[in-house]
């Protein structure tokens, strides 16, 4: 694997005074689809917030080899950006109208529509296979598609690292698999480095290359599926009484609560 | 000159589809450009002449609707002009202006918000304003530390300021006591009405203990009215809205990002309390130098930017068009005012008249959404 474009060190974060995050340290593999798995309240969210500096931390975050306090705001918006867990549109906004705001960090006031950024939203809308969609309001879509509209706004931000706060939330297995796939697709076909956060460990393990399994504000193991998937590990991380069995579809691992 | 408008049509003979977006593009600068936001603002600007035309004809001396144009254009006799300009003109663009700035300040703390309910007067800002107004008015000239507080006020700073002042401490005190919770919008309603219940109650105590005149002033003055204002009441308000349109550009830019929620602004590289504060900022001296110019003209800052983002088919309130929207509100509601009943209404009560509904039913419907 590539050298990481986002790391950790000894990061520690939370919201009141008890820090959730305890002296964490990460290195996302860079051009691999990365997902965060724990217990609920463990960390994840807040993990994926600090990575993006939506929320304080002490200790380090390393953006491309440096400092993520370091880099001005356009700058990161260009190099990280972040879909939040059910993030919410304005009523009435269309497809096109919401992917073009992923357009911010290239625009100022003065240019708010340049010929670059109309291409960036037209490639952004045909990898998320929305094209046919653009003129409709986001309102009218199913919540598969909707997703996909909010994957696509990320796309068009055009940067090399995609971070996914639940991706799959309030969506069914079968809007699960299509976005899932679509993140797929976004790692194989234009090489992103994606980290995202899943409470479902079979799609985690089926749709991930690199598993990081976070139990009380640390790192509790990290590595492949293959590797990390133990009936011991959910034992003790999860509390879950659980066979690992081979997917039939896949061959890779598969929880099956006893 | 062909690259300058490439839109849909332009696009016609490729096979790209539809985005639905057209642009203005000249050289490094480009602008997102609606056909349909384009008319509604044209239109709103003839009404707005429309309505400014019939207010500066109307009173004792009737002018007709020629002879107004006419003396506008240089070409009145004596007594035209006087009565056109000295008379008439200043109380006609106040209306405009105390309208448009309004109505751009509905359009900013509704965007920032999220949501149609958080208008100037549903925060409480408006009353903020008005009382810091009601206060100055009623106890000016008064004995003791109040009344040289309130002198100081009305001669040395005006009441435009005093407003701001007012104004200014009432969002920032709802802001604070609304605390981490800011984003749940109930919340922050409930403690804008709850304040302005509050500043309320401290008018109508201000009033009961002043004079008979100064209690009748303030009354009349709180009811939102143009009647015996001008050109004095006017150009503050003109300096605010001048500024408030200049930087409608950047502010516009900015709520693009804020609408989406504050972590995808902060994501798409905005600095969202710096952004919301300038936008907060710009809708409190808006609000307040109109309130201090003609006081609370109730609604106009909730109602115009929903029916512009209505006409203009918007996802939010369109700032310009909102404010073109609020400068024909109160207009058209001052003309209705002065002919509808034999004497003179105050514009606010005009304005409650038909405000009030739209609320009820915005509320009505926000609630199905929500449980739906």
């Amino acid at each position: 694997m590539s050298p990481a474009r986002l790391a950790a060190r000894s990061l520690t974060a939370g919201y009141g005074q008890e820090p959730v995050l305890c002296d964490l340290d990460l290195e996302v593999p860079a051009g691999a689809v990365t997902t965060l798995i724990g217990p609920n309240g463990c960390g994840k969210s807040t993990l994926l917030k600090s990575l993006c500096g939506l929320l304080p931390y002490e200790g380090t975050v390393e953006l491309e080899g440096r400092d993520l306090h370091g880099v001005r705001r356009p700058d990161r918006a260009r190099l990280l950006t972040m879909l939040p867990q059910a993030p919410v549109a304005p009523e009435g906004l269309t497809v096109a109208g919401l992917v073009a705001r992923g357009r911010h960090p290239y625009q100022s006031w003065m240019s708010r529509w340049s010929a670059q950024d109309e291409k960036e939203v037209r490639r952004a809308l045909r990898a998320t296979g929305l094209s046919h969609l653009g003129t409709r309001p986001i309102s009218a879509l199913s919540g598969g598609q909707r997703q996909r509209v909010w994957i696509a706004m990320a796309l068009a931000q055009d940067t090399p690292t995609l971070l996914l706060d639940e991706p799959t939330t309030y969506l069914d297995l079968a809007y699960s698999i299509e976005v899932l796939s679509l993140v797929r697709r976004l790692q194989s076909e234009q090489g992103k480095t994606v980290v995202m956060v899943l409470h479902d460990l079979n799609l985690a393990i089926r749709f991930s290359d690199h598993l990081v399994v976070l139990g009380d504000g640390v790192v509790a193991a990290q590595g492949t599926p293959q590797d990390v998937v133990t009936p011991e590990l959910l034992h003790e991380v999860f509390g879950l009484d659980a066979l690992v069995v081979p997917d039939p579809a896949t061959g890779g691992p598969l929880v099956v609560p006893r | 000159m062909s690259r300058l408008l490439a839109g849909p049509r332009a696009r016609a003979h490729t096979t790209a589809p539809d985005l639905g977006i057209s642009a203005l593009r000249v050289g490094p600068w480009s602008v997102p450009f609606s056909l349909r936001r384009f008319l509604v603002g044209l239109v709103l600007v003839l009404l707005c002449a429309l309505a400014f035309t019939l207010g500066i004809g109307m009173g004792d001396y009737r002018l007709s609707v020629p002879q107004v144009l006419r003396t506008l254009a240089g070409g009145g006799s004596h007594i035209e002009e006087t009565v056109v300009f000295k008379w008439r003109m200043g109380r006609a663009v106040l209306g405009l202006l105390v309208g448009a700035a309004l109505a751009f300040a509905g359009a900013l703390t509704q965007s920032v918000a999220r949501n149609p309910l958080a208008s100037p007067d549903v925060l409480g800002i408006t009353s903020g304003a008005s009382t810091a107004a009601v206060f100055v008015i009623t106890a000016s000239g008064g004995t003791g530390i109040v009344g040289a507080v309130a002198g100081f006020g009305d001669n040395v700073l005006g009441v435009p300021v005093v407003a701001v002042i007012g104004a200014t401490l009432t969002a920032l005190a709802v802001w604070f006591v609304a605390g981490k919770d800011r984003d749940s919008m109930i919340r922050l309603v409930l403690i804008g009405v709850g304040t302005s219940m509050f500043l309320g109650a401290i008018s109508t105590w201000l009033m009961a203990t002043t004079n008979v005149d100064q209690a009748a002033t303030a009354k009349l003055w709180l009811t939102g009215s143009l009647n015996g204002r001008g050109w004095g009441e006017a150009w503050p308000v003109l300096a605010c809205v001048v500024v408030a349109v200049a930087f409608a550009g950047w502010l516009a830019f900015r709520l693009d990002a804020l609408a989406l929620g504050p972590d995808v602004a902060q994501v798409l590289g905005h600095g969202i309390r710096v952004a919301q504060a300038v936008q907060l900022l710009f809708g409190v001296v808006l609000v307040a130098v109109a309130v201090s110019a003609a006081g609370p003209v109730p609604f106009v800052a909730f109602v115009a930017p929903q029916i512009a983002q209505r006409l203009a088919g918007t996802p939010t309130p369109p700032l310009l068009c909102s404010a073109l929207s609020g400068a024909l509100l109160v207009s058209g509601a001052d003309l209705l005012a002065r002919t509808v009943l034999p004497w003179e209404l105050p514009v606010g009560i005009v304005t409650a008249f038909c405000g009030a509904p739209a609320l009820i039913y915005l509320v009505v419907k926000t609630n199905r959404k929500a449980s739906a």
